[in-house]
Formats: C-alpha cells, structure tokens, sequence
C-alpha cells in the first residue's frame, strides 16, 4: 500500500519531516517512487512568490530545448534551485533535476491570474509532449510559490540523494507520497502528488472506477485532463473540476466522489441540488480502496475516503501543525506532543479540512452535511 | 395438361416430400403408445395425425410358445409430410403423453426453408434469430478481478445500489446551481428546465404488447413488476409494446411501473390520450418505437383472430381485422423536425414530467440518430434493439438476416458519446439477445459495462416465466399464428386459460432476484457497488483478437 505523509504547517518547514514520517511507516518492498509538492515556499524562494515555478528533471539535450521553448514563449528566468546530488546505489541519477521561476512573457504581465493560469498549464503541457517521447523532459508543475520533486526508488535514499536534509528548500504545506507500485508502470508521471492549477492530491490504493472516470474527465474539453499514468490522478483532477470548474464548495468533492443514497439524501438541507449532482456527475462517483490527501489553492488541507472499502488514514497535531498520514506511526514521529485523544480517523461520510495555516481542523459529515 | 395427366399416375410420390426434409421428425414408440390420442389433439400444428395401418403382427398364447403371423389392421400415430403442417419440434406431444411414447427430434439436415414458401409467400414466423451459435454477449467474460491491492466487496453482505436513471441527465455545467452560505441551491433565478429522470432498476422488461400477448400474460408480467416495486423495492419498470394498456391499469397509481410506447399505428392512443386528465400517476416513461431488432424496418401486425374483443377496446379498433403498423411513423420526414416534434409533443402531453425515448433497432446508421438525439435537449434516451431480439410476427428473412448485433453497436454509441462528453447525458438501452442461453445477468452486466445504462428483456422472460418452448433451431416459434401451446401469444381462450397469471408474476419476481443476486455477484469481485459499472469497460475481455479490437476491450485466452 502506497503511504502517504502531509504535513500544513504555520512555520516553514523541511521536506524531511514528511519522508522521514514516511519511512516510519514503511514495511516491505516499497521503491516505486518518491513524490513531494512543496506549497507557500520558504527559504530562497520566499521572497518569489508572486513568480510561476517550473519543476521538472531533464536531458542535457532536453534542458536546451526547454531554454529555447521557454525564451520563445517570452518567460525570463529568475531564478533556479537544483539539488545538491549525493550519489546513492540503486538511484541513477538523471542530468538536471530543477526549479526554476520565471517572469511572465511581457504581453501576461498585466492579464488576469486566471488568464495566467491558463498560459502556466498549456506550457507545463507542451513541454510534457516535447519531452516525453524520449524522456528528455519531465515538467511536474508550472505554478507560483509551487515546487514538484519525484524519483523512482526508496523514499528515504531519494531525498538523501536529492540533499533534502542539508538543503534550504522549505514550505508550508508539503505532501510527500511513497509509492508502491502495483498494477500500472513505474514512470516518473505516474508518482504522486498530481498537480494542476494549485490543486494538488495523492492518494492510496487503487481506483476501481478509473476507466469511467477517466473518460468523462477527459471529455470535458479542458486540455489538463490529460496524463492518467496513475489511476490516482483523476483525484486530482476531479477535485480542480469540481473546484473550478463548476466552483463548489470545498465538501462538495465528498459529495460527487462518494455520493449519498437517496434516503440519506433528503436529511440534508441541500437535498435538492444534490440529487442534480448525484445524476450528472455519476461518472465521477468512486469506488475506493482509497485515501485522498490533498490542498487547494487557497492553503486548505484535506482527507478523505471512499465510502466502503477505506483505505486508512489520520489526522492529528497541534495548533500550527498538523500532519495527514497513512499510518499512526508517522504521525508518532513527526509530532509526537500532541494530544493523541484529539486524533481523528475519518470514516466513511468524514471529510477533514484544515484551514491554512494550520489553524483549524474541521470534520465535515457527509450525513448531516456540515462540520 | 399434359404434366395433370402424368401427376395423377404418379405412383412414385416423386413430387412429395420425404420425412428427411422436415425440420423435426417425431420418434413415436408402439410398444408404449396407449392411444390415448392426447398427442394429436394437442399438436398445434397437427403434424401428427392417428392412422391406421396394415400390419404383420406375430403373437403367441398358450403355455408353450406357438408364434403365429397374422396380418391385421393396427392404430399408429403418423408424422404428416406436408410442410404446412410440419412439426415445430415444440414437444408439447411429449408433455401430454402419459407413457413417454413421443418426441420430436431436430433434424440438422433438413430443407424446410426450401419448401415453407407455398403460395409464394416467404415464411414469416414468431421467435428470433434462429442462430444457435455463441453469441458476442456470451464471449465476454469479467476477467478485472479485484484481489489483493483492491480488495473484493462481499456481494452478500455489502450494499450495492443496483440501480440507473431514465432521463435526459443535465450536463455538470448547465446544473442551474447557486452557492449560498457555503451550500448549493437551486437558482430558481435561471427559471431551467430540469428534464424528468426517473430512478429505475437497470435491467427492463421490453416491450410486448396487449394484443400480441395473451391476457393471463401480459398481466402476469405486470403483476410481477408492481410486486417487485411495492414489495421488494426494485423498481423495475415494463414498456407496454404497443397498442395501448387496459383503462383501468391507466387510470391506476400503478401507471409509474410502466412505459407506454406509441409505434407507427398509434394503437391504443385515442383510448390513452382520454385517459391522460385521469391519471393519478404519470407513467415511468413514453417509448416511440421507430424499429425492432427482429425485423428492422418492418411495421406490425397482428392478425384479424388475435383481434378479439378485449384487444379491439383496448386498441379502439373494430373486432377481426388485420392491425398493420407501418414501417415507419406517417409523419416521419426528417429525424431533426419530425422525431424532435414527437418528443416534444410526448413530452408535452404530459408537462414535460416524464421522459420521452426513441427506440431503434440496431443499425449502421445508429449513431446519425444518436447524434441528432444527443443535440436535443428532451431526448430521454436512446434504446436500441439488436438483430437477436424477439417479436411476435415477422418474415424468417428479416429476423434472421436483418439487422446489427447488439454489442458492437452500443460500443460505437456510448463511445461516441463519450468524444463529446455525453456519456451520462443521455442514456443508452441496449436489447437484443440479452440471456439468450441463460445468461442473463452476465449478459446485461457485459452491456452495462461497454457503455449501456440499462438493459431490456423480452423473449428471455416469457422462457423464464411462462415456459415459452421457442429456440433458436426455430423450435415452435408460432406466436404469429395465434396457436401459441403455452398460451402466451394467443388471443384464444382455450389455448391461454393453460397459463396461470400468477405464477408468471412470481417467476417474475423470481427471475429478477435471481438476476440481482447474480449481478452483485458480477460487480463484487470487480469492486463496484456504489454506482453501476457502466462503461467499466477495463473489466471486460473476450476470447477474440479481432472482437477484442472492435469493442476496445481486452483480449484474453
């Protein structure tokens, strides 16, 4: 099983912490893949925050084709951090792993953010297709105050190798995801957390209902509903859906993953809307085994499950910090002085949100449809 | 003249036909036969007839056996070499015989279809397709088993929603939704109109008519449906076929378990339309039926003897006369005005409250309707028949050489609909062939999982439930013929007082919690139980490289 680690965070923190928590919680082969979405950016990219940052790994020959598509499209580097490589046996190390801000194209400067937005994801996805034929070029995200590391190979030796816990690189919000592999191919786009325009989940378990999923997202006409190396990216993508596209509220992806049956429906007081949204959004309904962690743009944090099969999860700390695992254990590790009778272990109709800056943690209950 | 005088010396019987050339040929035991005459009377297509004949019999009495031949004239039971009353193999000879001394075997060899043309009319006949072979359906096999990384539901202990909507479902984006107070309401504002969608179980029964179906029959059928709505809480629903329903079923609250189709002949309507301020319930749905699988651009016809006087009330049409539905609807000039305007007309005959549907029978051309349908915002759904569909009349050729197998059609819509993101806007039926050796739930679940919101049966039922004796190696199959031996698609009393209304509706009731059992456990080991799998088509594989290719599913050996 896949272990997640996330940790929301009022101080900047190091991506340490969450693999640290993850390699508590290991048992057994686990070297598919490190994911870590770094989100609300400290040290040497504090003071950039309002610059989109491009994260990926390349080729020699790829990084020069990345240059020039970038000069061409008009952005102008910032600035760039890349780890400081420690060979480690087993990990075989690509040419330049990076992140890098830039300065809009002049002609973006003054248009809106969403209109930003836009530009920062076709990019990110022009880039993937120029590079993923032969490999030469991985884009993980293009977004500000964003920064996407992935490797294939044990979570713990992959941030030693990447330098992690010398670096300077810290965040606010970080999800940190171990992946063990199971039924689809070890390939860099296939390692969680998913990103798309500040939305960011990862998740455990496998996605029963991902065929049905996939197509209908992939038929809403929106060029970032694209990729699904993972049964676990269309999480991610259902959330941005839900979110911006059709601009529900945060618990209403609760609602559309896991909908409600008809007679617990009408006990709630948005009964009639949801009944809409059950039948037209039944394509997105799962199925589960599987645990959702993720955050929203604003800096909200969340859990959530699947409503049957319940893949585990919980969520605990303390006013400041909090941490969303997979397993008890990792939450021992990373925040050992808190009050572990205030823990919570989400079922089937619980969804946990926590504000940004870790201030505040809410149940959100599906059945009575508020916290 | 000549060729008059040579026939009447025919003494070789060079222009009859053999007993070889029949379809089945009946195996008849002297030594067990009592005489009863039984078989003969029941025959409905008296291909048997009781016969005397001139035998040697040898016999010997006494206590010492003294065998003496002696030439007598003795009763037999005889297969008639007529083609127009061969035998249909139905076997009901069988069922009535008291000493197992009758049956009808099948013969592979023989040339019936070569000589059922007399009077140069081509055979027309009840039934399906007569082709015995696998069916696609039955090729498809569950082979995305969910094991360890995903976990198995527990069919039995689990909850499974078994359920599907008919009805035109609003795109996520054209929901006319508010947020207030960090809740979505209504934006009664927008003043939208939100279709009708009604929540149903997946698999329906197809539509057989009043009229085509015996009275204990059709209300057998309806008693099993209400019974499984009301008692066991599955809301299956029944499309009456058409030529209307009986007043007293239309004016009942039962109305919502049905769905009342109107056909070319709009039989039935006029009795339907004065009913329409009457009713207490709307109906689950209306059905415009503009082709069935079984004969594909064929009309309807039910012959002058069914046309009793319960059917011509019924059907607001005078007793004995020949009811022909056309073709094609009259009023049918363009699928973009015509077919739109009946929805809209439908529709509006009953508020735009209930969902209006088309049905087709699987063709080529299925997606062109498909596509118009998708672009008309109060098309219900599309249900489509295919070429393994039943019907109670039709001419051999069009039901074994017209039309399109059931499964790759669905495939091309649902996945043409899936390219313009309408793959839950507008629900597909799919028919046809569903459980034509039995395997019903597989076979539905197969069809939900290529893309099919529901799934509707017809010939399957009336096996199931009445005993229907018809196969596909044309066994009976005379349900055009108003002879029907188990009473199911006759009009005459004496032949369907043999059928007991109510244990129809209980078979009913048996069949369809039998199907859901089956289907839960289809979908447990798949781990799907919080919606259908419709679509869920990585869960599928056939035996069959090029099938495998041309569904877009596995290929598997």
């Amino acid at each position: 099983m896949c272990r997640l680690s996330a940790i929301t965070s009022s101080e900047y923190i190091s991506p340490m912490e969450p693999v640290i928590a993850l390699e508590t919680m290991k048992e057994g082969h686990d070297g598919s893949g490190l994911g870590l979405t770094l989100k609300d950016l400290g040290g040497e990219f504090e003071k950039l925050k309002q610059y989109p940052i491009l994260s990926g790994i390349c080729s020699t020959k790829g990084m020069e084709t990345l240059d020039s598509f970038m000069k061409k499209s008009g952005f102008k580097l910032k600035h760039q951090w890349s780890p400081k490589i420690k060979p480690v046996k087993g990990i075989q190390a690509r040419d330049f792993y990076f992140a890098r801000a830039y300065d809009y194209p002049a002609s973006y400067k003054h248009k809106s953010f969403e209109e930003k937005e836009d530009i920062l994801m076709n990019t990110r996805l022009s880039l993937r297709k120029i590079g993923e034929k032969d490999q030469s070029i991985f884009a993980f995200s293009f977004f500000p105050d964003i920064i996407t590391i992935k490797e294939v190979g044990d979570p713990l030796e992959i941030a030693e190798f990447f330098g992690l816990q010398k670096d300077t690189l810290k965040a606010k919000i970080i999800l940190a995801q171990g992946r063990q592999n199971t039924n689809y191919a070890i390939y860099l786009y296939a390692c969680h957390p998913f990103f798309i325009q500040g939305y960011s989940t990862m998740t455990n378990g496998e996605n029963t209902a991902f065929v049905p999923i996939k197509e209908f997202l992939s038929s809403r006409g929106f060029a970032g509903y694209m990729g699904y190396n993972s049964d676990s990216e269309v999480f991610t993508h259902i959330l941005h859906y839900i979110r911006k596209k059709l601009k529900y509220p945060l618990h209403y992806y609760k609602d559309v993953i896991t909908p409600l049956k008809d007679s617990e429906i009408q006990n709630r007081k948005d009964a009639e809307a949801l009944r809409l949204i059950k039948q037209s959004l039944r394509p997105l309904c799962i199925d589960g085994p599987n645990m959702v962690i993720g955050f929203t743009p604003e800096g909200y944090c969340f859990m959530v499950q699947d409503s049957k099969k319940l893949r585990p999860g919980i969520v605990g700390g303390v006013k400041g910090k909090y941490g969303l695992m997979s397993e008890e254990c990792g939450l021992d590790k990373i925040i050992p002085n808190r009050d572990r009778s205030k823990d919570i272990f989400p079922m089937k109709y619980d969804m946990i949100i926590i504000s940004p800056d870790a201030k505040e943690v809410k149940v959100w209950n599906q059945l009575q449809g508020q916290a | 003249m000549e060729s008059t005088s040579r026939a009447s010396i025919n003494f070789d019987s060079n222009h009859s036909i053999t007993i070889k050339e029949m379809p089945y040929i009946i195996h008849w035991r002297d030594d067990r036969c009592k005489r009863c005459g039984r078989c003969t009377a029941v025959c409905p297509s008296k291909a048997i007839v009781p016969s005397v004949r001139v035998q040697r019999v040898v016999s010997s009495e006494g206590a010492i056996p003294t065998p003496k031949a002696i030439r007598k004239v003795v009763h037999v039971i005889e297969q008639v070499n007529d083609m127009e009353r061969y035998c249909t193999g139905c076997a009901v000879c069988s069922l009535v015989c008291p000493n197992e001394a009758i049956f009808p075997e099948f013969n592979p060899q023989n040339k019936f279809l070569h000589y059922k043309n007399k009077g140069g009319d081509g055979y027309k006949r009840g039934g399906r397709r007569n082709d015995p072979s696998i069916s696609t359906l039955d090729r498809i096999k569950f082979t995305r088993i969910s094991m360890l990384t995903d976990p198995a539901l527990d069919a039995g202990r689990h909850e499974f929603r078994v359920r599907t909507y008919l009805g035109r479902i609003m795109s996520p984006e054209s929901l006319p939704l508010t947020v207030d107070n960090d809740s979505l309401i209504i934006d009664k504002s927008r003043d939208q109109f939100i279709p009708p969608v009604r929540e149903i179980y997946p698999l329906m029964i197809g539509s057989m008519s009043v009229g085509a179906l015996s009275p204990p029959m059709w209300e057998g059928l309806a008693m099993g449906i209400t019974y499984l709505n009301e008692v066991e809480n599955m809301p299956v629903v029944m499309c009456s076929g058409e030529g209307g329903m009986p007043p007293r079923l239309l004016k009942s609250r039962f109305l919502k378990y049905f769905i009342i189709q109107i056909a070319s002949g709009y039989f039935g309507w006029d009795e339907i339309v004065h009913c329409i301020p009457k009713m207490v319930e709307d109906p689950a749905g209306i059905e415009i039926k503009y082709g069935q699988g079984a004969k594909p651009g064929d009309g309807g016809l039910l012959m002058a003897q069914k046309v009793l006087k319960l059917i011509a009330g019924i059907r607001g049409v005078p007793m004995y006369v020949d009811l022909a539905s056309p073709p094609t609807h009259q009023t049918k000039y363009s699928i973009e005005e015509a077919v739109a305007k009946m929805i809209q007309s439908m529709s509006m005959a009953w508020g735009f409250r209930v969902p209006v549907y088309p049905k087709i029978s699987g063709t080529k051309t299925a997606r062109a309707v498909l596509n118009n349908l998708a672009r008309n915002p109060y098309a219900a759904a599309l249900s489509i028949d295919g070429e393994d569909g039943g019907t109670g009349a039709a001419y051999n050729v069009s039901m074994d050489k017209m039309g399109h197998p059931i499964a790759s059609n669905l495939r091309d819509c649902y996945l043409d609909l899936v390219k313009q993101g309408k793959q839950n806007e507008l629900p597909l039926i799919a028919a046809g062939g569903v459980g034509k050796k039995g395997n019903l739930a597989a076979n539905a679940a197969a069809l939900i999982m290529l893309g099919a919101s529901a799934v509707s049966i017809g010939k399957y039922i009336m096996q199931a439930t009445a005993d229907c004796l018809g196969d596909e190696y044309n066994r009976c199959n005379l349900c055009n013929t108003g002879k029907c031996p188990r009473g199911i698609t006759t009009q005459d009393p004496r032949l369907y007082r043999r059928l007991d209304s109510a244990k129809i509706a209980e078979r009913v009731v048996e069949v369809f919690k039998s199907a859901d059992v089956e289907l839960k456990k289809i979908f447990a080991p798949m781990g799907r139980s919080t919606e259908l799998p419709i679509g869920m088509s990585d869960g599928l594989s056939i035996d069959d490289k090029a099938m495998a290719e041309r569904l877009e599913i596995n290929y598997a050996c």
